[in-house]
């Protein structure tokens, strides 16, 4: 656990970027903070390994105030990973991975065979480790920074804007990842970034900054768009919270059509295995129409309204786990499932 | 030419062995000095610009009259080779304290925060990130030190002590072109050498810089 106690920090020119900040960042645990530019955010993680040393306050790691260990053997013990990625480009990738083994003075032998072992955890073929950063993609020296950060098995990690500077793809591959990285190793985690919607994504809980460093809320993503604490964070959520707010509610709960009862004009046409293949019918272009996508009990809500939306005849299709279709949800029946669910919570 | 040096294959010899220690020895001084005044030029921010200045200043001294006036300054004999040694170490000295210094800043601030980040204490941090990043301009200035202390050398033969510089004081003393010729070639071919030499260095200790893009 993180402990934040009375965190103060303000700069030579007077500026104040944290006051007074108390927050707990649990174990095991991914915490994101976030705000708009200037609100602190940064500056309040770079405090966990003394890049940033502050005004006033304690901050404990364990149990134990940082202020009290020397600052470079407090560092190689919480991974660190940035932006850009931060790579070394003098040194090959097995070697930027084994940057904190290094430092710790172990041997050669083993820290090429832990850092290989990383690569292939990141997703990164061996065939990579002999090469030099500049030879490898954005996205790529980004997952060697998750390994670099990694490889002396820190129990905590600080992650300031680790999937910003990635095209929105190979960041969405990464979230996932990492996400699925994280869940097999548990590591005390806080993530810095100015994306709400990363936030919601990645963070168990998320701590949303105002500017002069003051917190506007902490609370889980759900709760943060169901009940904005204020107008600030009301704003900053966005406008479409309702809509990902259906996210964090499962499909399992809707009451589905059987396969006869669209309730539109169009026909559901299956494969000899029962999965949905098309809509036919005289409404539409060509008269049929390809099923894009499908639900089944345990996605969420918004996939389902997505997919209503989407869908060129307005019907979501449910599926088994065998991908045989099983139900049908008109998108006017999802409408009143919403108001009834509304009106009941 | 080539009877010239064949009777005074012993005296072109020794010229240009004398004309190689006098460029590198200097070369080895200068550039191990202004490895710390690079560093504090950077260390200390407030330093920077003064060391500029100095370095201009002992630059633009004319290599004769520095040649000339040490011997006062130190107390050596006219014609001992210590004054060539010492003009320039400071002529490298000069010119390798701007170089590194400029090295050094070259760095991505980033990069030095990183290593910072992850454990790096100072002094470990400088030698084994900043100095290898800072090395590709750091030889680059090698490179010119070199070449630079190979053509101040013949100058010194003014002064009675200069190397191959002395066959071409030969040569116009005795009307006689071979010895001049032959002291131009080697100066040239010691240079190209030399030249060569320190980039092939330059590849070997920095293959990064050469790694050609290939995403996969």
């Amino acid at each position: 656990m993180i402990t934040f106690e009375h965190i103060r920090k303000q700069f030579p020119d007077g500026t104040v970027a944290v006051d007074d900040l108390d927050l707990e960042l649990p174990t095991g645990k991914i915490t994101v903070f976030v705000g708009p530019s200037g609100c602190g955010k940064t500056t309040s993680l770079r405090m966990i390994n003394r890049m940033v040393e502050p005004t006033s306050g304690r901050i404990l790691v364990d149990g134990e105030d940082v202020l009290g260990k020397d600052p470079a053997v407090l560092r190689r013990g919480i991974g660190y990973v940035i932006q850009h990625a931060g790579l070394f480009p003098h040194r090959t990738i097995v070697d930027n991975v084994a940057t904190v083994p290094h430092l710790l003075g172990r041997n050669k032998t083993e820290r090429r065979r832990s850092a290989l072992e990383l690569l292939e955890r990141v997703g990164l073929p061996a065939t990579f480790a002999d090469r030099y950063p500049s030879q490898l993609s954005g996205g790529q020296q980004q997952r060697v920074g998750v390994a670099r950060a990694l490889a002396a098995d820190p129990p905590v990690m600080l992650m300031d804007e680790p999937f910003s500077a990635v095209d929105p793809v190979v960041r969405d591959q990464l979230q996932q990842e990492f996400l699925r990285l994280q869940s097999e190793l548990g590591k005390t985690i806080a993530l810095v970034t100015h994306d709400i919607d990363e936030a919601v994504k990645l963070g168990d809980t998320i701590a949303v900054f105002r500017a002069g460093g003051h917190l506007a809320q902490v609370g889980t993503p759900q709760e943060l768009l169901e009940r904005p604490a204020d107008d600030f964070v009301r704003d900053f959520v966005g406008r479409d919270r309702g809509f990902r707010g259906l996210s964090f509610e499962s499909a399992a709960g809707l009451a589905v059509r059987p396969l006869t009862d669209a309730g539109t004009a169009a026909r559901l046409v299956l494969d000899d295995g029962g999965r949905p293949v098309s809509w036919e019918g005289a409404g539409l272009t060509g008269g049929s129409a390809a099923v894009d996508g499908t639900f089944t009990a345990t996605d969420s809500l918004r996939l389902v309204t997505d997919l209503a939306l989407s869908s060129p005849v307005g019907v979501a299709v449910r599926v088994d786990g065998a991908g045989r279709a099983d139900g049908l949800v008109p998108h006017h029946d999802l409408v009143d499932h919403l108001a009834a669910r509304r009106s009941t919570a | 030419m080539i009877d010239y040096l064949g009777s005074n294959s012993d005296v072109v010899l020794a010229a240009l062995r004398q004309h190689v220690g006098l460029a590198f020895l200097p070369l080895l001084i200068g550039v191990v000095l202004a490895l710390p005044v690079g560093y504090l030029g950077v260390r200390f921010g407030w330093l920077y610009h003064p060391l500029l200045n100095a370095s201009g200043i002992v630059y633009s001294i004319p290599s004769l009259a520095l040649f000339v006036t040490l011997p006062y300054v130190l107390g050596t004999q006219v014609l001992s080779p210590v004054n060539i040694v010492v003009a320039l170490s400071l002529y490298t000295l000069a010119l390798m304290a701007r170089t590194v210094a400029d090295g050094l800043r070259s760095v991505d601030p980033s990069l030095t925060e990183a290593a910072t980040a992850m454990g790096y204490r100072r002094t470990r941090r400088l030698v084994e990130v900043e100095l290898p990043l800072a090395l590709p301009v750091v030889l680059a200035g090698v490179r010119v030190a070199a070449v630079s202390n190979i053509s101040l050398v013949s100058v010194g033969a003014l002064i009675g002590i200069g190397g191959l510089g002395a066959l071409f004081t030969r040569g116009f003393q005795l009307f006689y072109t071979a010895p001049i010729l032959v002291g131009v070639v080697l100066s040239v071919l010691l240079a190209a050498v030399t030249d060569l030499v320190i980039v092939s260095v330059q590849r070997a200790v920095t293959p990064w810089t050469r790694a050609t893009t290939r995403r996969a």
